[in-house]
């Protein structure tokens, strides 16, 4: 018999997985794309889905839709820095590790031959649209994609995008690069032209999401959003991230994040998400004072 | 005899319990400290003593696991505390968490022969003593067993899935444990409040499994990560499923999507697990108001209200369809949670929540129900008294009206039988599924239940893994 420490002061939990940051750029002012070591997650991946990650052991947990994963057993994560929670994962460069990454979440996109597809998305859900455009066009859809953004500079992953759609287009609320005005826009154009569109994905800002299923609503189009309430475990366990889809209570992180647009309460969304406003700001300024202006709720 | 201890014999007679002390209502509402501190060892020496040491014991069959209850009390009275908490251990692993949340007055305590007349024997407690003097003891780490080559994957870190990995990896197994959450304990970390049950106990229990030789991987969603076909295709002779009832139930009346309306899960989850009740210090927020009305009547109710209280509500109030005598939680949470000032609506249910312009709940509406004929259970069924409608003014609503299976294992395994509600059909005597090499137990094949029982079915499912294995 071998004796040790007291057993309530033996370590915590040994790590099987270590989530090594191996690569990080800037895509845009503050939105921040990372490399990281996840090969399980990586290799189980699928369009649609997220992570729940947790920074310290002090911090928040927070999904991050998965952008790609890769054979060298890597994921890519694009993130805005919004709150604490994401400018504390800003703060890590290459070389550091996320302590906890749990993956993948929700259920994968309904991938499959479409025929004619619109994707559709603002601002940083362009990161959650890409893997799911990417993979309908690898499944036959024709993908015409529409991104957006406040202005050129925060457009993302243009090229990626391009390439994997047969049509593309770019709008900017202030007219700097294509577009002037919302994707809505560009959408109700492309209808008008008799795209034919079977289905279309819109994802973004709650409020874009909800513009862009008005639109497609009178036309009787397919819609598919991505939603993204507030969660804590992600696996079905707390009710955090429930929505009201076709006046039903769902659980967005194990019903979804995926619904149908035409069925999905956005007031409800929208006002869930503003739950925690006055603590998310008084965390930034109780922990953060010079770290920087809160740059939510742009919309 | 030492002076103190002859003091409380004066006190004492034989039918008459040594109490706990505990923290100061006032105090402790303050704080998320454990409530209850535990016998002293003269105390557990007076309490031990009332045991008649039956020859037939009544209470043994009243413990699911079968404790030796006369034998681990006589070992107390003679002083030797090792061999007593061996002699608990022979059936029960989790002994330091049984002796607090055990709901002692239903099981053991229920059928002790001094019931009869007086108080019955503290047995939770004395077990609790035994474990926590073990606890400030350097940990005796069993020799690494030899494999036997056989590997089985245990779901979940619940109670349940814990005494299944400890058992097997006592057999010789490679046991690989699979946790969704960053840690383990299940319902012991994330439910069960600090001021209940310390989390450094849970975190001792687990180290104990980790240093038998289990390995645990936590983040691991089973059945998004890997399904159970990709673990027996990967070599896994075995499946345990313990993967509890995780998934909240709501009410289903309007508003309730409302903010400031929580379900107990998630109440819990964010104080518990994620340590809200030290924000900003730990980063995920929590929003208790003044006024808090707590819906349901079980100790997720009660731990939800108690925490809430510490939290800083005015008030909080407790609104329970039936009455006291049908409340399902333990008696002591009872006691402790009315000396805290929480008070009770009995007979009542919410019909609807208002709220205000940004979507906060600032109403509850409910109707006073009264008590009908007895149900299956044998309960009485509330029914509502048509036109006893009012409202409430709150700004934080608690949902504690149960809990059913986590559903992504049962909606990913083909082949899984389960009930209506979710519930993995088991033969109540083995634990196996409808599925060959897979087992489950606990909450998730029995429903809602206690620590005790998901320990009881876990223990039963490793004894039939190991037979199927060694046929
Ligand atoms: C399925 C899903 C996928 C997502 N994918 C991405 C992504 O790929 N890239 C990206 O930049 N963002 C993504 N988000 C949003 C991201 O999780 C939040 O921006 C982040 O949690 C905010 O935390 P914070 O502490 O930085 O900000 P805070 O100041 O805490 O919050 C800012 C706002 O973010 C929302 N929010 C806060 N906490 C959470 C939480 N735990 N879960 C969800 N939303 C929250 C609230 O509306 C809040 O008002 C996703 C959300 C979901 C649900
Ligand atoms: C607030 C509260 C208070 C309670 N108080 C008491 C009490 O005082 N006394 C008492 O005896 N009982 C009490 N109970 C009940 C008791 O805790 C449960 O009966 C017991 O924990 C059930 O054990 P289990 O192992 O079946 O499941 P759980 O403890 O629920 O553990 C299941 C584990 O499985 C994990 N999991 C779920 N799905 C997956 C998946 N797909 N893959 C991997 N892992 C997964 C979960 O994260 C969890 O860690 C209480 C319950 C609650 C919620
Ligand atoms: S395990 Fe629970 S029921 Fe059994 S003797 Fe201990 S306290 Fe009583
Ligand atoms: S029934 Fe009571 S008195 Fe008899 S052995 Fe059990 S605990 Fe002791
Ligand atoms: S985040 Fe907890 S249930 Fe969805």
């Amino acid at each position: 018999m071998s004796k040790s420490k007291p057993a309530t002061q033996l370590k915590a939990e040994t790590k099987t997985n270590t989530h090594k940051i191996i690569a990080k750029q800037d895509l845009a002012s503050n939105i921040k794309q990372i490399q990281v070591l996840a090969p399980e997650i990586a290799q189980k991946a699928k369009a649609g889905q997220f992570v729940i990650l947790r920074v310290h052991e002090d911090s928040e947990r927070i999904p991050l839709t998965l952008v790609t994963w890769d054979n060298d057993g890597t994921i890519t994560l694009i993130f805005q820095e919004v709150g604490y929670s994401t400018i504390e994962l800003g703060k890590l460069t290459v070389g550091d590790e996320i302590l906890n990454i749990a993956g993948p979440l929700g259920k994968p996109s309904e991938i499959k031959n479409y025929g004619k597809v619109a994707v559709v998305c603002g601002g940083v859900g362009t990161a959650a649209a890409y893997p799911i455009a990417k993979a309908l066009k690898e499944a036959g859809s024709t993908v015409i994609s529409i991104i957006g953004a406040r202005n050129q500079q925060l457009l993302l992953l243009e090229e990626e995008m391009a390439k994997v759609s047969d049509e593309f287009f770019i709008s900017t609320d202030d007219g700097s690069k294509g577009h002037k005005g919302f994707v809505s826009d560009v959408l109700k154009t492309l209808i008008d032209k008799n795209y034919g569109f079977a289905t279309v994905y819109a994802i973004g800002p709650p409020i874009m999401m909800k513009v862009a299923s008005d639109v497609t609503r009178p036309y009787k189009i397919k819609t598919i959003v991505s939603l993204n309430p507030i969660m804590v475990d992600g696996m079905g366990m707390c009710g955090a991230c429930r929505v009201a889809v076709a006046n039903q209570t769902k659980f967005a992180c194990v019903d979804g994040p995926e619904f149908d647009a035409h069925q999905v309460d956005f007031k409800e969304l929208m006002q869930r998400l503003k739950g925690y406003v006055p603590e998310e700001k008084s965390i930034i300024q109780h922990l953060n004072p010079l770290g920087g202006k809160c740059t939510c709720h742009q919309h | 005899m030492p002076p103190a201890l002859m003091q409380q014999q004066q006190l004492q007679n034989r039918w008459q319990a040594i109490p706990m002390s505990s923290q100061k209502p006032a105090e402790r509402i303050n704080n998320f400290s454990e409530v209850a501190k535990g016998y002293t060892e003269e105390q557990a020496l007076a309490e031990a003593s009332r045991c008649l040491t039956c020859p037939n014991p009544q209470c043994v069959q009243g413990c699911p696991v079968n404790v030796d209850i006369p034998a681990f009390i006589k070992l107390i009275t003679e002083h030797k505390y090792a061999d007593a908490i061996r002699k608990v251990k022979e059936k029960n692993s989790l002994p330091a968490i049984c002796g607090r949340v055990c709901p002692q007055e239903e099981q053991c305590q229920k059928y002790c022969v001094l019931g009869k007349k007086g108080d019955a024997v503290s047995i939770g407690r004395l077990e609790r003593f035994v474990a926590d003097l073990e606890l400030t003891k350097p940990l005796t780490i069993p020799k690494p067993q030899t494999l036997n080559g056989k590997k089985v994957a245990v779901l979940g870190a619940g109670p349940a899935g814990l005494t299944v990995a400890a058992d097997l990896a006592k057999r010789g197994y490679k046991v690989v444990v699979y946790e969704a959450l960053h840690v383990a304990g299940g319902v012991l970390v994330y439910g069960i409040p600090e001021f209940r049950l310390p989390k450094k106990i849970v975190q001792a229990e687990v180290d104990y499994i980790k240093a038998l030789g289990v390995e645990l991987r936590t983040d691991s969603l089973i059945g998004r990560l890997f399904t159970i076909d990709e673990l027996l295709e990967e070599g896994f002779d075995a499946v345990f499923i313990g993967t509890g009832a995780g998934l909240p139930k709501f009410l289903g009346v309007p508003g309730e999507n409302l903010n400031g309306i929580y379900s107990a899960n998630e109440f819990l989850i964010r104080v518990n697990l994620m340590k809200s009740y030290k924000f900003p210090q730990f980063k995920t927020p929590i929003r208790v108001g003044k006024k808090v009305a707590v819906i349901g009547g079980g100790n997720v109710a009660l731990d939800s209200a108690r925490s809430a209280l510490r939290l800083g509500a005015e008030s909080v109030c407790l609104v329970y369809r039936r009455s006291r005598g049908e409340m399902p939680a333990r008696l002591e949470e009872i006691l402790h949670a009315e000396e805290e000032g929480i008070t009770c609506k009995f007979l009542a249910s919410p019909t609807r929540f208002l709220g205000d312009e940004q979507g906060r709940v600032t109403g509850m509406e409910y109707i006073a129900m009264k008590l009908g004929e007895p149900d299956e259970s044998g309960r009485r069924h509330p029914v509502p008294i048509k036109g006893s409608e009012v409202v409430m003014d709150v700004d934080t609503v608690i949902v504690a009206i149960g809990r059913t299976p986590n559903p992504i294992i049962q909606s990913t395994t083909q082949g899984l039988n389960t009930t209506k509600n979710g519930i993995i059909v088991v033969d109540t005597d083995t634990g196996q599924s409808s599925l060959d090499a897979v087992y489950a137990g606990g909450d998730v094949a029995t429903g809602e239940a206690t620590v005790i029982s998901a320990m009881g079915s876990g223990k039963k499912a490793a004894h039939s893994i190991h037979n199927s294995l060694t046929r």
